[in-house]
């Protein structure tokens, strides 16, 4: 099997899960995927896929592609576990299409919301990375497609929030002592002023499962990618920092170290684990090797169980259905196979 | 339909979401749906550039918004309106007017600053890299890497030169 984005490790990997940029862009001559007919969906796909093909790039040959109604509905949810599509394109898979690397760090989403959506997925704080593979990507497809473009409004979109870059560059953080804080709402509506969000990335809110946040931009009009992904990082920068801080001032209690050792025992040597509490066990254990209470920080393997260990991607992997149960003896059985060297 | 929350409001946000390995779809009212989190930019977007256009042209729709249509996709404008999305690129340029003011509403701007494709002329995307290079420049110089900047100098005179003989 090779070697998956997520199993290696990240700049800042304490905090910073992963880092992904998103592209969207349309082709000139084709309505957009709400007003195009299923024949024109197809020869959109039919297009990409050709121009990837016949490009040469050593980029573009590791794509497979991927009728979405090809695959079942637990794969297509597993795709978003990991992150790779969004909910809408695997609920309604008609007309859509896929184009995926080998390593997973590539998604190119065909007829979602706009005609093709370029995903790249990197881990830790590597949004420059990202970018410059995606805006390769995008060169390479725009020389041989032609995509739809207004020197006033810029890339043209399908929903007008998206106009201009037609980029979204987000963060995954890992933040539970600035969750514990109480601070989310009251630092997520100063973001919104300047452009930018923050939300759970599993669940809304202060139910945000395992702590862990998205961070993006919102704004894509009359700023470039460049300083849209500057931005992002000095406030990202601004987060990293206070967080860090939280954390190592809570880990000097003794509440918090056996909160900590708890949690890796659980992950050792429980038989039953939902979804929920290992989410929870493996976000304490992150804080553990975050401030060295559990020595020998290895964030790509949590990066890698936080996503084994999702319920679709569990039965994608065992190739069949499992019940609620079977999920949670499963899943108990993996971690605590991973956790027992720890 | 009522909202599967409050049961209560007329439901206007349709949610999809994926809950332990399902994919969950609910329909909830405007204020639901702000409050779970799933702000949508164009709830209550229709009444937004009805009024907005109803004001400006004295309470009646203009009659472009209902008569004229996408020469491409045949969208209307208040069909595009109503649901928040566009019909196919070429509506912007036919919408464009109407359009402009919730644009500037979302993004506070309405001046595309960026990469540029091919075909929007070679012309075009050197003067858009150089003001990216000089952007990139400012900011090598403000924080003393003079080396960096160095090389982004020698990439911009490079740029202008070449360009002179476009």
């Amino acid at each position: 099997m090779s070697e998956k984005w997520y199993e290696k490790a990240g700049e800042q990997g304490g905090v910073v899960v992963s880092s992904r940029i998103r592209l969207a862009r349309n082709l000139k001559n084709y309505p957009f995927p709400n007003k195009a007919s299923l024949e024109q969906k197809k020869e959109i796909a039919e297009k990409v896929k050709r121009a990837l093909e016949e490009s040469n790039s050593t980029l573009a040959n590791s794509f497979s592609f991927i009728p979405m109604e090809d695959i079942s509905r637990i794969q297509a949810v597993s795709l978003v576990e990991k992150h790779l599509i969004s909910p809408e394109f695997a609920s309604d898979r008609k007309g859509r299409y896929l184009m995926l690397s080998k390593d997973e760090s590539i998604s190119i989403m065909i007829n979602e919301e706009d005609h093709i959506r370029i995903q790249v997925l990197g881990s830790g704080l590597s949004l420059n990375e990202c970018y410059d593979t995606a805006n390769n990507l995008d060169t390479l497809l725009d020389n041989a497609l032609g995509f739809a473009f207004n020197n006033k409004l810029g890339y043209l979109t399908q929903c007008p929030t998206n106009l201009g870059t037609g980029m979204r560059a987000s963060l995954m953080l890992h933040i539970p002592a600035t969750e514990k804080n109480r601070s989310i709402n009251r630092i997520s509506g100063n973001l919104t002023k300047l452009g930018m969000e923050l939300r759970g990335t599993f669940g809304e809110g202060s139910d945000a499962k395992g702590s862990l946040y998205q961070l993006s931009n919102q704004i894509t009009l009359g700023l470039s990618e460049h300083n849209a992904i500057e931005n992002l990082k000095n406030i990202a920068s601004q987060l990293i920092d206070q967080e860090e801080k939280a954390l190592k001032e809570t880990a000097k209690s003794i509440e918090t170290q056996d909160v900590i050792s708890r949690s890796l025992a659980l992950l050792k040597s429980a038989r039953l684990m939902s979804n929920d509490e290992a989410m929870k066990l493996i976000s304490n254990v992150r804080a553990g090797m975050f401030t060295g209470l559990i020595a020998n920080a290895d964030y790509a393997k949590l990066n890698r169980l936080n996503e084994q260990i999702q319920p679709a991607t569990l039965m994608t992997a065992e190739g069949k259905e499992l019940t609620p149960q079977q999920r949670d003896i499963k899943r108990a059985e993996i971690l605590n196979k991973e956790f027992s060297g720890i | 339909m009522l909202c599967q929350s409050c049961k209560k409001n007329e439901a206007t946000t349709h949610v999809k979401r994926i809950v332990n390995g399902q994919i969950e779809e609910y329909d909830l009212c405007h204020e639901c749906a702000k409050k779970m989190g799933y702000t949508n930019l164009f709830s209550g977007f229709e009444n937004e550039w009805n009024s907005l256009l109803g004001s400006f042209f004295g309470g009646g729709l203009p009659s472009k918004t209902s008569a004229t249509r996408c020469k491409s996709c045949g969208s209307s404008f208040s069909e595009i309106a109503k649901r928040g999305i566009v019909g196919c690129p070429d509506c912007y340029d036919t919408f464009y007017d109407e359009l402009l003011p919730s644009i500037r509403k979302i993004h506070g701007n309405t001046q595309h600053n960026g990469k540029f494709p091919a075909s929007a002329g070679k012309q075009l995307a050197i003067v858009n890299e150089l003001e990216s290079l000089q952007e990139q420049l400012n900011e090598a110089v403000s924080r003393q890497e003079f080396e960096k900047a160095a090389q982004l100098r020698d990439r911009i005179n490079s740029l202008k030169g070449g360009n002179q003989n476009v």
